[in-house]
């Protein structure tokens, strides 16, 4: 205890050299919290949301069916096994049958997928309530009602109330072709929903396309996972492939680690930064400390004894550090939490779930981890100048002698 | 007990590398100083009197010959060992004081027993005694930049004899002193050489300082030139 002793009043004896090195190291340390809080903040809302809009709780899909690959669409569909009957009826899971299809907003040209989807389902945040109003026209017979996302709307500059025109190929590979009217324009963070996707009501998809009781994919709620694992069937159902929330988030978990791989070297540089101004005071400390040096071996102290008390007074920089970056990081970093980060619009073109704010999300494991990052770091670089200490002749220390 | 050997120095020859011949600082020292001995080595710089502190003091070793210091042969001490010694049996009072700039006084002279198992209690009763000893304890509380010279030297002398060591090593004490301070800080360590019965063993080549001495070592070229025992001086202080 009495290294610790020395160390410490050692190093508030240092003055502003001290808290130089300790702020620098606790702009580093909340830095780094406040990086690793985003990603997986984000990471936490991409996740819910893409689940929440897209991918349920887990899907049973076509076994042809490839969303990476456009050629597999027109053949990735097939009846839905009557098992499942009984529970979409119950809304426990439901279909959605994709169309490979073109539309003519404004008389131009843009290549979509018409998505049929039950307008009853509650199981994604799509509004697909608004696919089973009637229309308020006279028309109601040719009336289909259609919903997309901001990102389709301005992309193809339309807006609630349009008609577009849409041509696609039945089951037979015949061209036919219909007016859709946008009855709703939602917002999602989840672009895979949004871009180049018109969602129809699935009862007239099927009929447009002469797939009657088909699907591409079915969705399932929150407690089908049971249900299935229950039944003993999730895997083995002819010609459809259960994919879990893994599989279905696979994507976005390797940009999330993309992501932390490119901040870690960021966080990496500062925490560099700081922890060489601590073995720059480490180094400049034995060199022009050695007559203290000496005069602690004189007064009877061992070298190792010695070696500790740098040692300990480099790493409690680190400690200090923590308890700095505590006093003015913690209500900063609870502010940007409650607040949430503002994100550019042009994010939200880059293909990923980002909402119009990120809220950062601090776990106590990624606290801890930082800490005992900081910690070990701050130990290591201040340990290594302090074994001249263990190499320095005491009589030349006490000379004041260079090393 | 005056009889009690402390020091002991048997062909005490010390050699250090000057490029690629060797220097010999000391040659063939034979000395020995008992307890309460109040002793100076005495010579022009380059003597080898500092070498010879420093062996007596463990802090370095002889290259041939043998330095047995209270009981113990320098020679043959792990570095552990001879901290060991330093920490309990040997005090040292250095030309630039040494003391520790972040430190208050109290905590300067503090540091000596901190090495030593010691209650809380007893601790603070011996560094305020050794305070007393040298007349600052009321200023207990400053930090040596607030101190003149003399002041810091007298923290030096607290801090080397608050731990009662049975030898003080003192190199060139005075010698960052003026006249006053000089006499000052002798006395001082004369008074408690006869209250402690302390062995102090001085390098010096300052006048004022020779004369408190009871013995005087004088060194030329790392050898004995003459050894002066049981001189008349102010040993009535």
């Amino acid at each position: 205890m009495l290294e610790y002793k020395l160390a410490f009043r050692n190093l508030f004896g240092a003055g502003l050299r001290t808290w130089l090195n300790v702020t620098v190291l606790s702009i580093a340390f909340v830095i780094i919290i406040f990086y690793n809080g985003m990603l997986d903040g984000w990471n936490r809302q991409a996740r819910n949301d893409t689940k929440a809009w897209e991918c349920g709780s887990g899907q049973i899909w076509n076994h042809l069916y490839d969303p990476y690959d456009p050629f597999t669409i027109a053949d990735a569909h097939a009846k839905v096994p009557a098992e499942y009957k009984p529970d979409i009826d119950k809304n426990l899971i439901t279909p959605v049958l994709i169309a490979q299809a073109t539309a003519y907003p404004g008389g131009r040209l843009v290549n979509i997928l018409l998505k049929g989807i039950a307008p009853t389902q509650t199981i994604l945040e799509l509004p697909t309530a608004i696919l089973g109003q009637k229309s308020d026209s006279a028309d109601t017979e040719g009336y289909i009602p259609a919903i997309i996302g901001t990102r389709m709307a301005q992309s193809a500059k339309l807006k609630k109330g349009d008609n577009i025109l849409v041509r696609w190929r039945d089951a037979n590979g015949t061209f036919d072709a219909r007016e859709v009217t946008v009855a709703a324009i939602y917002k999602t963070t989840v672009p895979t929903i949004d871009n180049g996707q018109i969602w129809i009501p699935l009862d007239k998809l099927r009929e447009m396309t002469s797939m009657p009781e088909e699907a591409t994919y079915m969705v399932m709620g929150n407690t089908y996972k049971e249900i299935l694992n229950a039944r003993g069937d999730d895997k083995h159902l002819q010609g459809w492939i259960y994919k879990d929330e893994k599989a279905l988030l696979k994507e976005l978990d390797d940009v999330i680690a993309a992501k932390k791989g490119g901040s870690k070297i960021i966080y990496g540089l500062l925490l560099a930064i700081a922890l060489l101004a601590i073995f720059d005071t480490q180094v400049l400390s034995i060199f022009r400390r050695q007559k203290e040096i000496g005069t602690y071996i004189a007064l009877g102290m061992t070298r190792l004894r010695v070696v500790s008390i740098f040692t300990i007074e480099g790493s409690a920089h680190s400690l200090l550090a923590i308890l700095l970056g505590s006093i003015w990081g913690i209500p900063l970093l609870m502010f940007i939490q409650r607040t949430g980060i503002p994100m550019p619009s042009s994010v939200d073109q880059a293909g990923l779930a980002i909402g119009d704010s990120i809220s950062p999300f601090y776990s106590a494991g990624m606290i801890l981890s930082t800490v005992i990052l900081v910690v070990i770091s701050s130990t290591i670089v201040s340990y290594l100048p302090t074994r001249r200490i263990s190499k320095m002749n005491p009589t030349d220390a006490l000379r004041g002698k260079m090393i | 007990m005056e009889n009690e050997i402390i020091v002991k120095l048997e062909n005490v020859t010390k050699r250090f590398p000057a490029g690629k011949t060797e220097f010999t600082a000391l040659s063939n020292i034979n000395l020995t100083f008992g307890k309460g001995e109040f002793a100076g080595l005495v010579g022009p710089s380059g003597s080898g009197k500092t070498t010879l502190l420093n062996i007596i003091g463990s802090l370095d070793t002889p290259t041939e010959g043998k330095a047995i210091v209270l009981g113990k042969t320098v020679n043959t001490l792990s570095h552990k060992e001879a901290a060991a010694l330093r920490n309990y049996g040997i005090g040292f009072i250095f030309q630039t004081y040494n003391l520790l700039p972040v430190y208050s006084v109290y905590d300067n002279v503090e540091f000596a027993l901190l090495l030593q198992t010691m209650g809380n209690t007893q601790r603070k009763k011996a560094v305020m005694e050794a305070l007393d000893w040298v007349g600052l304890a009321d200023r207990a509380s400053s930090r040596p930049s607030t101190l003149s010279g003399g002041e810091c030297q007298r923290v030096a002398i607290a801090r080397a004899m608050v731990k009662r060591p049975q030898l003080v090593l003192a190199d060139e004490p005075s010698a960052n002193l003026d006249s006053n301070n000089s006499h000052n800080i002798v006395q001082t360590m004369k008074r408690l050489n006869k209250e402690l019965n302390t062995t102090f063993i001085f390098s010096t080549h300052d006048q004022k300082v020779m004369q408190y001495l009871e013995r005087v070592i004088s060194l030329k070229d790392g050898k004995v030139e003459s050894d002066e025992t049981g001189r008349d001086n102010h040993a009535g202080i």
